[in-house]
């Protein structure tokens, strides 16, 4: 027969709150449930090192005189305060290249957005080759750009297929030299591209749509157009979301394209991309501090732009 | 507000950590380990006769030296040489010897505590200004030191098609180039005949190199020799800039020259009847197109033998992560010998910039007379300019000149004149 004097019963009332203590610290360290934090670690491991880190780094560059150098190199990398962002705001060029990159988005968004929307819900509704035409529009998205700039060339270029076509009516200068329309035909190729993503992205969406209100516009009588405005558009409102910050923040990136197409962003800067100029300052002029700041400001821009989306568009929370 | 905290101060740790990774100090090599020796390594060029040629001196080498092995590769692949060196600087891998170092390159790779001064071995400065003669300035740096050593050059000439020259009842054997009014003349007949789609077409991107081969050489001409920037100043706002200038821009405002990059070799596809290359391009063209040289043309027409051009020089850096520097420097000057430049003119056609070139070698020049004009004209060759901000120079002329003098837009002597100033400007900084 056990006893259980006051004084036990006392040890073991603060043995068990200690031991709740130290469960709240515990859980408050690593959550309610440890193991998610333990699958969870690669992935934040990744992102720490290859985001989050790079990222503070860049900000530290963009307020130092930084330049590459050998290791153990005696050199100063004095903090410079604004220099490096006054550098850029009084650089022609880098605001050449944002506006650049403004005639992208303001072209390559919408288009995007728009075109996968309606391709998506007519594959939707296919009949037949349903499998082929998905795959159709995917194949550009997962084929190198370097290969399908050749493809652009073949048919854009001085002599190309479409001004072959044209005739008379082809652009002079032609469609990448020519000031004017060397960006819309870059977005142009970014927007046929990446379509076959947002595709798939909307297509799962639109999966997710109940069939019922379908059939209850059907009921109301309402047309093909209204059923698409009154349940496809509203349906499909977070993967839109998702398009448009995905197409923001992917065409912010803009590199690849204006690099192969036009040979390093011509004519004239007139397709020269902000994250092209920081590969040219950064990487060819050794310059990354001035890079960095074109980088920040970039990063700033686009919050701001997804943030203006997100507002515009509502999640599904709001 | 607790969480706002930790992330506040997960950051300023994150800073304070890159403050202390990034601080520098230390230094890139010291006089002391100039003496060390033992196996290195080196890069050289990953074109098929540089290849040759360097398989061939590290086999000369590494038999005669047990001890002092040299293991030799190709430069990485990359977009260009200039940034896979400046990655392996910055990463502390770079080998001992690079046989393929730009010049426009050595002043940032200098910056960033790169490269050794040759100038600091006890007989430096004396090998290389006894090799390269009066050449070998133009390779020194700002504090009179060389961080390079002058290796080989390729002095560019105009290349034509003697085919496309005959069809459109040019002579072919002596063209009339020499003068800008006879080149455009020439352009034209080319063009109008049909003989030719254009008559040259230089790269019109937007690369920072690109000045080399269209504007640099013909001012280099134009001007007897003066570099784009000397004692820290823009020469090219002048007389001469603008005859060249005036002439490209009228090549290109008649069609003469493409303004569209061209995907592939303009020459060698047969859509343009002239191109401007150096000696490299000889074996490159081999039996494709049945060519023909003449000097970069000048407003007055200089006499052949006294036309400068430019060198497209690549030149050999020895860099600070080497550990043992007195091989790297026996190394360096056993590969620039005599003999091994014999070696690298017979398997390259490139030019060892070294003083008296085709008396040195008569023999080769006497068995392959279409490289004595190229052995000739390496004698009178304008380097890039060993400037701070050396890259940045050549953009901001190109960013320029491509939108003046390729697309027409403004006019020439604002080009000339608001371009100088900003590289005034850039080559004073540090």
């Amino acid at each position: 027969m056990v006893t259980i004097t006051p004084e036990t019963g006392t040890k073991a009332d603060g043995a068990d709150a200690q031991h709740a203590r130290s469960a709240r610290r515990r859980r408050r360290l690593l959550g309610e449930n440890p193991l998610g934090l333990l699958l969870a670690a690669p992935y934040l491991i990744f992102v720490g090192v290859i985001f989050a880190y790079p990222l503070v780094f860049a900000v530290w560059m963009s307020f130092h005189d930084y330049f590459f150098s050998a290791p153990g190199a005696d050199v100063e990398r004095e903090f410079v305060g604004f220099d490096n962002f006054i550098a850029v705001a009084t650089d022609p060029a880098v605001w050449r290249s944002f506006l650049n990159v403004g005639v992208f988005l303001i072209i390559n968004v919408p288009l995007t957005v728009v075109l996968s929307l309606l391709l998506a819900a007519a594959l939707n509704r296919a009949l037949h080759a349903k499998i082929f035409l998905r795959v159709s529009f995917y194949v550009p998205y997962v084929t190198a750009s370097v290969a399908l700039v050749a493809v652009w060339l073949f048919l854009f270029s001085g002599p190309g297929l479409v001004n072959q076509i044209l005739g008379p009516l082809a652009p002079d200068p032609s469609w990448l030299i020519n000031p004017w329309l060397a960006m819309p035909t870059i977005a142009l190729f970014v927007t046929w591209k990446g379509m076959g993503l947002f595709i798939l992205l909307y297509l799962a969406a639109l999966q997710a749509v109940p069939k019922e209100l379908y059939e209850s516009a059907a009921t109301d009588g309402a047309g093909a157009v209204r059923t698409f405005f009154a349940v496809t558009v509203p349906g499909v409102r977070s993967a839109t979301l998702l398009v448009l910050l995905l197409a923001t923040i992917t065409g912010a990136n803009l590199f690849t394209e204006p690099y192969l197409l036009t040979n390093g962003g011509g004519p004239n800067g007139a397709s020269t991309s902000p994250v092209l100029l920081m590969y040219q300052k950064g990487l060819e002029q050794g310059d990354p501090d001035v890079a960095a700041a074109i980088g920040v400001i970039l990063v700033i821009l686009v919050l701001v732009i997804a943030l203006i989306e997100r507002r515009a568009v509502g999640d599904e929370e709001s | 507000m607790r969480r706002s905290i930790k992330v506040t101060a997960l950051a300023a740790a994150g800073v304070l950590t890159l403050t202390a990774c990034s601080g520098g100090g230390g230094g890139g090599g010291s006089a002391d380990d100039l003496e060390t020796k033992g196996p290195i390594t080196i890069w050289y060029s990953n074109n098929a006769a540089e290849i040759d040629w360097g398989k061939q001196m590290v086999e000369a080498w590494n038999a005669d030296h047990p001890d002092e092995q040299v293991k030799a590769q190709e430069i990485p692949a990359g977009n260009s040489s200039e940034e896979v060196i400046a990655a392996a600087i910055t990463a502390g891998n770079a080998p001992c010897l690079i046989y393929n170092t730009s010049p426009a390159a050595v002043p940032q790779f200098e910056k960033a505590g790169g490269l050794v001064s040759l100038s600091s071995f006890q007989d430096g400065d004396d090998y290389i200004q006894e090799r390269s003669g009066d050449n070998a300035a133009q390779y020194a740096s700002a504090d009179g030191e060389f961080y390079q050593m002058p290796w080989k050059s390729n002095p560019v000439m105009i290349f034509y098609n003697k085919a496309m020259f005959t069809e459109a009842g040019l002579d072919p054997e002596a063209p009339e180039l020499s003068t800008y009014d006879d080149f455009l003349a020439t352009s034209r007949t080319l063009t109008e005949s049909g003989a030719a789609p254009y008559a040259i077409y230089p790269a019109p991107s937007s690369e920072f190199y690109q000045p080399w081969f269209d504007f640099y050489p013909l001012y280099g001409a134009e001007t007897g020799g003066t570099l784009l920037v000397e004692d820290n100043k823009a020469t090219f706002d002048s007389e001469a800039g603008t005859a060249v200038s005036e002439f490209w821009a009228t090549m290109y405002e008649e069609g003469l020259s493409g303004q569209e990059p061209y995907q592939g070799d303009s020459f060698v596809d047969g859509n343009s009847a002239m191109t401007i290359a150096g000696p490299w391009a000889i074996s490159y063209f081999g039996d494709t197109v049945d060519w023909g040289t003449v000097p970069v043309p000048t407003s007055a027409g200089t006499p052949a033998d006294e036309t400068y051009t430019f060198s497209d020089a690549k030149n050999v850096g020895m860099f600070t992560a080497c550990k043992n520097k007195g091989t790297a420097w026996d190394v360096l000057k056993f590969s620039t010998s005599e003999e091994q430049d014999g070696q690298l003119l017979e398997l390259t056609g490139q030019m060892p910039l070294r003083q008296d070139l085709t008396t040195t070698y008569p023999d080769y020049f006497d068995a392959n007379p279409a490289y004595e004009v190229f052995g000739d004209q390496a004698n009178r060759v304008v380097e890039v300019p060993n400037v701070s901000n050396s890259i940045e120079v050549w953009q901001a002329f190109r960013d320029a000149y491509s939108k003046a003098v390729i697309f027409g837009e403004g006019d020439i002597a604002t080009f000339l004149t608001d371009t100088a100033a900003e590289i005034d400007d850039l080559v004073s900084q540090d």
